[in-house]
């Protein structure tokens, strides 16, 4: 089947930052945290997109910060998969009072933004990066848990459920051995979203001075470091927002064209 | 009573048992987390003797149940306690910034509402069309964006490539009505960028759904005008879809707004609860983050209990 260019051009860009995510150390052309050159400097042939609020390379800093959101948004993103899809799969085998407790549960914490609950948590924990994954992954797990809750419910009546069932497999084996691998196909689109959550909200707790802490950078950090700047017609701020737009545009079009071509159920996105 | 009656005091009940549930989530949940409140304000150099004195003072020997009846006592007489930074009273220093907040959302949702609608109404008569793919598309790359991106998109593009606005909404008490819109003008537009997609997305989807009954193919077989159509037959039929969409999406309106005022140091309630987490000011946080989440389950259970009077079927559930 041919590939609609939306999704190819999201495939290209998706690569393409994820490989400048890996191999960060060998690209950047300047230390990430070595001031190279004067004050928001404007782009030029030494410095590609400028520099920043204390002169260092935005391109550098561009590349090293890609890493880190990168990162931090792919282990919450598999921590909410792992822990949302597990945990709702075996509410839709137990049911009973295993599956009212989880649901009350996540209706409880999905009746607050995600936003406003991060920042309650974070106003008492430390703020380091397993903190930080923590904190998104769970939070998100609460979608994941619907989703994956809802597909294994319709999967459990099925008749290859009901005669595992009937043949004494183990609640491990149903769930990993029969559910997983028909669930699979929503989930994989559903991740593509959740990746994209994680990305936009670790972006946001860094912009609110929240998320990741120096030395260490990331796309929303360096919007608040050079926002400033703006002020005075310098543009070194739109660089990392405009690489946070791309990045979860070219996401977006790769989730949709897996959307579009494997199932209509969709998991919220909103919060 | 009548049934109506009883469902709408039913949800309603059951929205406050939730905030109860939250409130005792945003106390309880937060004091089983490790980290130490005296510590956090004296510095990790304290003397053993000083911590004792300030947990003391704090009633932090107290257990925390006993501290969480309390607060809740407190706060349901207006008592929000006080900041443990500065000292000052919280409840009064949240009555200063919660009219800023409210006349920020008031203003976004004044206009993001009639407008989502119409474009709505324009992308679901002209669906597959030019003007519903413009529409969508931009809606589509506005959703993908996070609030302070789209933000500093629209402040370089209004200060800086068009210098119309001032980057900074500065709103003080005395300024006149007309001052105070100007100066909140791009924050708003912000917002309403942010929640309009949504919105808008969804009163399309809405239409659409109510296009495809009969009577929509017998008023257009009796030659009626697309517009006429849409806008005759479509929309009145939509409108409990659409009212509850509209409500959603303000609740929506919570995190913008938090992230919107950090953006242009708007002195409202979001940013007072995103500087007080930096300080770690676990009172200040608490009372706004619960404010916040009232404010969002209240219009949540709003867009419920306007979709069961709108739609008598959800009355009688199976």
């Amino acid at each position: 089947m041919r590939l609609p260019l939306s999704a190819m051009i999201g495939l290209v860009l998706t690569g393409a930052f994820l490989f400048v995510a890996v191999f960060a150390h060998w690209i950047a052309p300047y230390p990430i945290d070595m001031s190279v050159g004067g004050v928001w400097e404007p782009p030029s042939a030494q410095y590609w997109l400028g520099t920043d609020t204390i002169g260092r390379d935005i391109v550098s800093r561009l590349i090293y910060g890609a890493q880190v959101t990168i990162f931090v948004a792919l282990a919450s993103s598999i921590l909410a998969f792992s822990l949302g899809s597990f945990l709702g799969f075996l509410a839709a085998v137990r049911g009973g009072w295993i599956d009212q407790g989880l649901s009350r549960a996540v209706d409880l914490v999905m009746a607050v933004p995600s936003l406003i609950v991060a920042l309650v948590l974070l106003s008492v924990l430390p703020l380091n990066l397993t903190v930080l994954i923590l904190v998104i992954g769970i939070l998100d797990s609460t979608r994941v848990f619907r989703l994956s809750r809802a597909v294994a419910m319709d999967i459990t009546v099925m008749d290859y459920v009901e005669a595992a069932k009937l043949r004494g497999e183990k609640q491990t084996w149903i769930i990993f051995r029969e559910i997983l691998p028909n669930a699979l196909s929503p989930l994989v689109a559903e991740f593509g979203l959740r990746f994209i959550f994680a990305v936009l909200f670790i972006s946001t707790l860094s912009f609110l001075g929240l998320g990741i802490q120096p030395p260490l950078t990331d796309w929303g950090g360096m919007v608040k470091e050079n926002k400033d700047g703006l002020i005075y017609g310098k543009a070194a701020a739109m660089m990392p927002a405009m690489a946070i737009a791309a990045l979860a545009i070219s996401v977006n079009l790769v989730a949709d064209w897996i959307l579009s071509r494997t199932s209509s159920l969709k998991g919220g996105r909103g919060g | 009573m009548h049934p109506v009656l009883k469902l709408v005091v039913q949800r309603f009940a059951l929205g406050l048992l939730l905030l109860l549930a939250v409130s005792a989530v945003i106390f309880l949940g937060v004091e089983a987390l490790p980290g130490d409140t005296a510590q956090a304000i004296l510095g990790q150099s304290a003397t053993p003797q000083a911590l004792e004195n300030l947990r003391e003072k704090l009633g932090l020997d107290q257990p925390a149940v006993i501290r969480y009846f309390g607060w809740l006592g407190g706060v349901l007489q207006g008592d929000l306690g006080r900041a443990l930074t500065n000292d000052i009273d919280i409840a009064e220093a949240i009555g200063q910034r919660l009219g800023n907040t409210l006349f920020l959302a008031g203003c976004a949702a004044a206009i993001s509402v009639p407008l989502a609608i119409l474009l709505g109404v324009v992308a679901a008569r002209f669906v597959g069309r030019w003007p519903d793919k413009l529409i969508s598309g931009i809606t589509l790359t506005t959703i993908s964006l996070p609030e302070f991106v789209a933000a500093y998109f629209v402040i370089y593009l209004l200060t800086q490539v068009f210098p119309v606005f001032q980057p900074v909404a500065m709103v003080f008490p005395g300024m006149t009505f007309w001052a105070k819109l100007n100066a909140v003008a791009l924050p708003v537009i912000v917002l309403v960028l942010v929640v309009l997609a949504h919105m808008m997305r969804m009163t399309r989807a809405a239409i659409l759904n109510v296009m495809q009954s009969a009577y929509i193919e017998t008023a257009e077989l009796k030659g009626l005008s697309p517009m006429q159509v849409v806008w005759r037959h479509a929309f009145p039929n939509a409108i409990a879809p659409v009212v509850s969409v509209v409500m959603l999406n303000l609740a929506y309106l919570v995190v913008g707004v938090v992230v919107v005022e950090v953006v242009f140091s708007y002195n409202a309630l979001g940013k007072y609860l995103v500087d007080h987490v930096t300080k770690r000011d676990l009172p200040v946080v608490q009372a706004v983050g619960l404010i916040f989440a009232a404010v969002y389950i209240f219009l949540n259970m709003a867009a419920d209990v306007i979709s069961i009077v709108a739609n008598p079927r959800l009355r009688h559930p199976k």
